[in-house]
C-alpha cells in the first residue's frame, strides 16, 4: 500500500511514504550525532576548578525524536505546498489591494501611535515598551537609508548609536550641556564618524563593507571600554541629565513643568514627554527620508542599489552617493543614541555589541529593505517578540537566529514589503529586482 | 633581544591557529563566494567537541595520552565536520541562487544559532581543562634571567598544523575532490556540464572547512586550556582578517595571513597594550582592505556586469 503511494513532484523525484520515511530516518541519524555530545552530556567546572560531567540522554532522545517529526511534518508540507524557496510573484490584483491597505494602515498606525499615551495612560510597562519600539523603528529607518535604499551592507550600524549616546553622556555631564543643544552635535559627531569611516572603505563591495562596518562597530565598542579616562570603561556614564521641555525640567521642583502648568506632579509626565519625543525623532527620519527619495540623490541611492556598474557608466559618482547615505544614516543614528542616553540616563558599552547591530539589521531585512512601512511593522514584531520571550532570555537568541535563517530561505526580501525604485520604466517591470540577483555582476 | 624571540614564538603558534580557521573561510569563498559568517562559531563548537570526547574517554580509563588526544582529534573532526555538512545544507544550499545578501545574512543568523545553542547546552560559564601535553625546552637563557622557552604544546601545535596543511595541499593538488573544487572555483556552471557535482562538492568543502577549525578549536583547547561559548565571535573575525590579508581564496595566503595576524596580535600585546590587542587586528583589517584589497597572494577580482 505504502509503496504504491507514488507521486511525482515538479522535480521529477518519486516521493512516497517510504521515501519520507528515510528521509527522516537520515535526519535523525544526523541529528543523533551532532547533539550526543553537545546536549547527551553537560559539563561544568567545579568548585575548585575541577570539571564535572553528567550525562542527559533523555533529553537528548527527545530532541532526536523531534528531528525525527519534523522532518516528516516538513517533508509533507513540501509535498502539499509545493517546492518553496522559489519566490513567487504576487498577482497583480492582490498587489494592488495590498497597496491599497498599506495606504490606509500607514496613518492609522500613526494616529494609534500618536493616542498611545492616551489610551495607556496608566499603564507604565506599555509606555516603556512603546518608547522601546519607536527607537527601534527610529533606528532601522535610519540603517534603511544604508542598507535599504543604498544597498550597502552595514553591521556596524550600532557604533554611530554608540557615538551619539557617547557624546550627548559626555558633553552634558562633562560641560552641563543641554539636550538640545547635544541632540544636534551627536547627529553631527556621529555622521563625522561616518563620513570618516566611508570615506576610505566605501570603494569596497558587499562582503568586505560588511565585514569592514563589522571590524569598526567593534574597534568603537572596544576604544569605549578601555579608554577609560574618558569613557568610565566598563562602569560607563552614569547620571546623565534627562531631558527638558526645552529649558522646563519635568520634574517636581518650583519651576518644573507640572508647577508652570498648574497641574499635579506625576513621573507619567516625563516618560509621555519622552514618548512624543521619540516618535518625533522617529517621524523626522521617516519624512527626511521620503523627500530625499524624490530628490537627485535619493535616486542615486536606489540605482546604486539596483546596479553599481550601470550608476558608473550613467556618471553617477558613486563614492559621493555612498558617502551621503553613510553619513545621513549615521547621523539618525546617532539621534536615536542621544535619546537613548537621555532615556536610561545610564550607559555602557554594554548596550553597543553587534548582536544589536544585527537585530537593526534583521528588522530592516524583515521589514523588505527600503519599505518604510514595513520596517516600523517589523520593528514592532521583532521587539514585541523579544518582550513576550523574556521569559526565556537564554532562548531568545537562539529563537532570534533561526528566525533569521528561515526568513531568509523563505521570503528572502522581507516579509512585510520590498519597496522598488520610486521611478520605474514601465516596460522594464517584466524584470523587476525579484528576478534578478542583483546586478553587482 | 630574547623576549622579541620568546613573543616570536608565541605569535607563530597563535598564528597556526588562526590559519588553520582561515582556510575555512577562503575555501568557501572561493567557491561559493560568501563570507561564511558561522565558521568562527565552528571553531567554537570543535573546542566543546574535544573538551567533551576528552572528558568521556578519561572517564572511560583511557591513560595513555598520545592515544586519547588522537581519538579526541578524530572525533572532534568527524563531528564537527558534520556540523559544518549540516550548517551548509539548512542554511546556505536553499540560498545558492538567492540575492547577494541572503546568504550572508542566514549565516548571521546561523552564528547566533551556534552560539547560544552551545551556551545553553553546555551552560555560559567557561570550562576549564588542566594542563595535559606538559614540558618543554629552554632555548636560550639570558643574562638578566629570562629564558626564551619551547614548550611541548606548541611545538604540538605547530606540528600538527604544518601536517594538515600537508594533507590539505596534497588534497586540493592531486585528487579527484580537489580537482572538483577547483573547477567549481572557477566555473560552477560548466563544471556542472562537465560532470562535476557541484552541490556535493560545496559540502565537502563546508566538511573539509569544518574539520580543520575543529582541530583549531582542540588546539585552542589545550594550548589556553579552556572554552567557552562566545569565543567563536572574535576569534572567527580575526580569522577571516587572516584570510583577506593573505588574499581570499588564496590558501597558502590564508596560512601566511594567519601567521601574520598572530605575530601582530602577540607583538602589539607584549610592546603596546594589551587591552588594545583586538583594535590592532581590526584595524589591519580595514587598512589592507583599503590599500592591498586582494591581500598579499590574492588575485585581483573583475568587475562584470
Amino acid at each position: 500500500m505504502t509503496a504504491l503511494s507514488t507521486e511525482t513532484t515538479q522535480a521529477g523525484r518519486t516521493v512516497g511514504i517510504p521515501f519520507i520515511l528515510k528521509k527522516a530516518f537520515l535526519s535523525a541519524c544526523v541529528a543523533l550525532v551532532l547533539f550526543s555530545l553537545m546536549i547527551g552530556i553537560r559539563t561544568e567546572a567545579g568548585p575548585d576548578g575541577q570539571l564535572t560531567w553528567w550525562t542527559r540522554f533523555g533529553d537528548l532522545a527527545s530532541i532526536v525524536g523531534l528531528v525525527f517529526g519534523g522532518s516528516i511534518v516538513i517533508e509533507l508540507l513540501r509535498q502539499w505546498i509545493g517546492p518553496t524557496g522559489a519566490e513567487k510573484l504576487v498577482p497583480a490584483p492582490i498587489q494592488r489591494s495590498l497597496s491599497l491597505a498599506g495606504r490606509f494602515l500607514g496613518p492609522a498606525l500613526l494616529v494609534f501611535t500618536l493616542l498611545v499615551p492616551v489610551i495607556f495612560y496608566n499603564q507604565r510597562y506599555i509606555l516603556d515598551l512603546g518608547i522601546l519600539v519607536l527607537t527601534y523603528v527610529m533606528l532601522g529607518w535610519g540603517l534603511n537609508v544604508v542598507v535599504g535604499l543604498a544597498g550597502l551592507l552595514d553591521l556596524g550600524y550600532v557604533a554611530f548609536y554608540a557615538v551619539g549616546a557617547y557624546s550627548y553622556a559626555l558633553l552634558a555631564t562633562n560641560f552641563g550641556w543641554s539636550f538640545w543643544v547635544c541632540l544636534p552635535l551627536a547627529g553631527m559627531l556621529a555622521a563625522i564618524w561616518g563620513v570618516m569611516l566611508g570615506f576610505p572603505v566605501l570603494r569596497l563591495r558587499g562582503d568586505y563593507l560588511a565585514i569592514v562596518t563589522l571590524a569598526f562597530g567593534e574597534i568603537i565598542r572596544l576604544v569605549i571600554l578601555n579608554w577609560q579616562s574618558l569613557t568610565g570603561g566598563p562602569n560607563g556614564v552614569s547620571g546623565i541629565p534627562r531631558p527638558t521641555l526645552f529649558g522646563i525640567p519635568l520634574d517636581n521642583s518650583d519651576d518644573g513643568l507640572a508647577a508652570k502648568l498648574g497641574i499635579e506632579y506625576s513621573p507619567t509626565h516625563r516618560i509621555i514627554f519622552l514618548f512624543y519625543l521619540i516618535l518625533a525623532l522617529a517621524l523626522l527620519t521617516n519624512w527626511v527620508t521620503i523627500r530625499l527619495r524624490r530628490l537627485p540623490i535619493g535616486r542615486a541611492w536606489e540605482a546604486l542599489r539596483e546596479d553599481e556598474v550601470a550608476c558608473r557608466a550613467l556618471g553617477i559618482n558613486t563614492t559621493t552617493t555612498k558617502l551621503t547615505a553613510f553619513a545621513t544614516g549615521a547621523m539618525f543614528g546617532g539621534f536615536a543614541g542621544a535619546f537613548f542616553a537621555t532615556r536610561q540616563g545610564f550607559i555602557s558599552p554594554e548596550s553597543f555589541t553587534f548582536q544589536e547591530s544585527a537585530l537593526v539589521l534583521a528588522i530592516v531585512v524583515l521589514g523588505g529593505m527600503g519599505s518604510q512601512l514595513g520596517v516600523a511593522l517589523a520593528a514592532l514584531t521583532m521587539i514585541g517578540g523579544f518582550e513576550l520571550f523574556r521569559g526565556l532570555e537564554t532562548y531568545r537568541m537562539l529563537v532570534f537566529g533561526m528566525a533569521m535563517v528561515l526568513i531568509m530561505i523563505w521570503r528572502p526580501r522581507g516579509i512585510i514589503g520590498h519597496r522598488a525604485p520610486t521611478v520605474y520604466l514601465t516596460k522594464a517591470q517584466a524584470i523587476s529586482s525579484d528576478l534578478v540577483k542583483e546586478g553587482h555582476g | 633581544m630574547d623576549y622579541f624571540a620568546q613573543q616570536l614564538i608565541n605569535g607563530l603558534v597563535l598564528g597556526s591557529i588562526y590559519g588553520l580557521i582561515a582556510i575555512g573561510y577562503t575555501m568557501v569563498y572561493g567557491i561559493v563566494g560568501m563570507i561564511n559568517f558561522a565558521h568562527g562559531d565552528i571553531f567554537m563548537i570543535g573546542g566543546f567537541i574535544a573538551l567533551i570526547s576528552f572528558l568521556l574517554l578519561v572517564s572511560l580509563g583511557l591513560t595513555a595520552i598520545p592515544l586519547i588526544l588522537l581519538l579526541v582529534l578524530l572525533v572532534a573532526m568527524a563531528v564537527t565536520a558534520l556540523y559544518g555538512w549540516t550548517v551548509e545544507r539548512i542554511a546556505y544550499r536553499p540560498l545558492r541562487h538567492s540575492f547577494r545578501l541572503a546568504p550572508m545574512l542566514s549565516a548571521i543568523g546561523m552564528s547566533f544559532v551556534l552560539t547560544n545553542y552551545s551556551q545553553v547546552a553546555q551552560g555560559a560559564r567557561v570550562k576549564p581543562v588542566p594542563p595535559i601535553i606538559t614540558g618543554g625546552y629552554t632555548l636560550h637563557e639570558g643574562p638578566e634571567g629570562f629564558a626564551v622557552q619551547l614548550s611541548n604544546m606548541q611545538i604540538m601545535v605547530v606540528l600538527v598544523t604544518i601536517v594538515l596543511l600537508a594533507m590539505f595541499t596534497w588534497l586540493v593538488s592531486r585528487t579527484r575532490l580537489g580537482r572538483d573544487m577547483r573547477a567549481c572555483e572557477q566555473d560552477q556552471t560548466m563544471a556542472a556540464l562537465l560532470g562535476v557535482d557541484v552541490d556535493r562538492t560545496i559540502s565537502m568543502t563546508f566538511v573539509i572547512g569544518a574539520a580543520l577549525a575543529s582541530v583549531a578549536g582542540m588546539m585552542y583547547l589545550l594550548y589556553y586550556g579552556q572554552v567557552d561559548f562566545f569565543m567563536g565571535f572574535v576569534a572567527g573575525i580575526k580569522a577571516f582578517t587572516a584570510a583577506v590579508l593573505g588574499g581570499i581564496g588564496s590558501l597558502p595566503g590564508a596560512v601566511l595571513g594567519g601567521l601574520a595576524i598572530g605575530l601582530i596580535e602577540t607583538l602589539w600585546s607584549a610592546y603596546f597594550s594589551v587591552e588594545y590587542k583586538d583594535v590592532a587586528a581590526f584595524s589591519i583589517l580595514i587598512i589592507v582592505l583599503i590599500f592591498m584589497p586582494t591581500g598579499l597572494l590574492g588575485r585581483p577580482e573583475v568587475e562584470k556586469v
